[in-house]
């Protein structure tokens, strides 16, 4: 059997009065890559976002690896992450890229990459320097090695945050909408990189509107419509057969 | 003629008291960048407690001439200390001087100017760099240490550095309070000399060449330290 990465179970978020996740479950198997696909407004984005806290759920829980994240239940009726060391340790083993790259401005590529690797993990500074070349190589960013982030174009600046996620050695990673902010001609780079984890068997989880990254890498596709769960499967099923009305218009449509 | 050899006669005695301005510019600059620093914090905690002490403190500096502020430190706190225990203690033969209560003043002043400053620096940080910070499980502390902090203190630099040189020039208020730095010096020699003009424009050209030295300084810092933004691809 394999293991469990990662569970997502029961997630409700609301912002003021509007539900944005009314109730969403999902489980990773070590190696799974899951694609969260829906229109704008669904709450893909924001369920891949409670994943790591970035928002805090009203309800629900995540596990990462079996560890729950300890929540309790605060004045307001929210739920509030009680133990912050829990869930800084926690987020060093969910390695998150983000739409619009996120790179710190004021360091280079190199310094990025091994910021975490030292400051939160402890690593020595030349064994760091060691698994960030190989990483840079892996991503294609040698060059930029001793650049800023402003000199690189997007394609480059994903890449190198990619590289900066995967320095933490993640146990699942989490992409949101990696190439929707990149030049057309740029997002193939990119893909490639994201199809090169998939081979190696790492697990994902990816909130994209590229219908053709999902088809082609997902384990599995979850359809998010109005906060819920419509429809999910394999992409061979879901994607060349799917079975709600939404989802069809959907697929029509992207 | 005379005049140009009278203001060359005066230099040597401001160009001696040149370092007490020095001095006086670099405590107060200091300190007014680690308080701002502080106030900056407070003001955006989200914490009443400390966010509206810290507006109190910003607006009451701001909104008086430090002139008014360094009186009455000086003859305030000149009168309260000598009965209370201070009087008594170790601290009384520095606090008899007028110059840590310049530094005092100018301190505080100072700090709340660089505390506007830098909150807006702070509060101009991209979300997303934040956000990325915390994705990879550093604490709060961590990030503002090695993510906000120093990015903020990059983008205000140019402003802090105006700060900086417009603190130096102040620093001759200090005068007022017997403080014999370059413009205390100055009215010194116009006392002894009984030349109004020529120890004024000796101190002008002092003041001049110092603030003229600390733009080029800081002009190389700056490009240094903010390379990420201009460095072309």
């Amino acid at each position: 059997m394999v293991a469990t990465a990662l569970s997502v179970k029961n997630i409700h978020k609301s912002f003021g009065s509007v539900e944005v996740l009314k109730g969403v479950s999902f489980e990773a198997k070590s190696g799974d890559v899951i694609s969260l696909i829906g229109s704008s407004g669904s709450g893909k984005s924001t369920l891949l976002r409670c994943i790591n806290y970035l928002e805090t759920p009203d309800e629900g829980e995540i596990a990462v690896s079996g560890e729950v994240i300890r929540t309790v239940k605060g004045k307001d009726g929210k739920f509030h992450a009680t133990d912050k060391r829990q869930l800084e340790h926690i987020r060093t083993r969910l390695g998150m890229v983000f739409q619009s790259f996120n790179l710190w401005s004021h360091k280079t590529i190199l310094e990025n990459i091994i910021e975490g690797p030292i400051h939160v993990l402890g690593m020595t500074r030349k064994d760091a320097i060691g698994e960030a070349e190989l990483l840079m190589e892996k991503v294609g960013i040698t060059p930029k090695r001793d650049h800023y982030p402003n000199q690189l174009s997007g394609g480059q600046q994903q890449r190198a945050a990619i590289a900066r996620a995967l320095a933490m050695k993640p146990e699942v990673m989490l992409f949101d909408e990696p190439t929707s902010a990149l030049d057309p001609e740029l997002v193939n780079e990119v893909l490639l990189v994201i199809k090169k984890l998939a081979e190696e068997g790492r697990t994902m989880v990816m909130v994209t509107h590229e219908m053709s990254l999902a088809r082609d890498i997902s384990s599995e596709v979850i359809f998010l419509h109005k906060g819920l769960v419509e429809e999910r499967g394999a992409p061979s099923q879901v994607m060349r057969d799917p079975q709600s009305a939404r989802l069809r218009q959907f697929l029509q449509m992207a | 003629m005379e005049t140009i050899s009278n203001v060359i006669g005066f230099l040597p005695a401001l160009i001696k008291a040149t370092p007490l301005t020095l001095l006086l510019t670099a405590v107060a600059g200091v300190f007014g960048l680690v308080i701002g620093t502080l106030v900056a914090l407070a003001r955006l905690s989200g914490r009443r407690v400390l966010s509206v002490p810290a507006y109190v403190f910003t607006f009451a500096f701001r909104g008086t001439p430090l002139l008014v502020q360094i009186y009455l430190i000086y003859y305030g706190l000149g009168q309260i200390l000598p009965g209370t225990w201070v009087r008594h203690s170790f601290l009384w033969p520095y606090l008899r001087d007028g110059l840590w209560y310049a530094i005092f003043a100018l301190s505080l002043n100072q700090a709340s100017y660089n505390a506007e400053v830098i909150r807006g620096a702070i509060k101009a940080i991209p979300r997303g760099q934040i956000e990325a910070a915390k994705s990879i499980g550093m604490r709060s502390s961590m990030i503002l240490r090695r993510i906000t902090l120093p990015q903020a203190f990059r983008s205000c630099l140019p402003v802090l550095t105006g700060d900086l040189i417009i603190l130096l020039k102040t620093t001759s208020l200090a005068s007022t309070i017997t403080i014999l730095e370059v413009m205390g010096t100055a009215r010194m020699l116009q006392r002894q000399s009984l030349l109004i003009f020529e120890p004024l424009i000796a101190a002008g050209i002092i003041y001049f060449t110092v603030v003229f030295i600390l733009t080029r300084v800081m002009g190389v810092v700056e490009k240094r330290l903010t390379r990420y933004r201009t460095a072309k691809a």
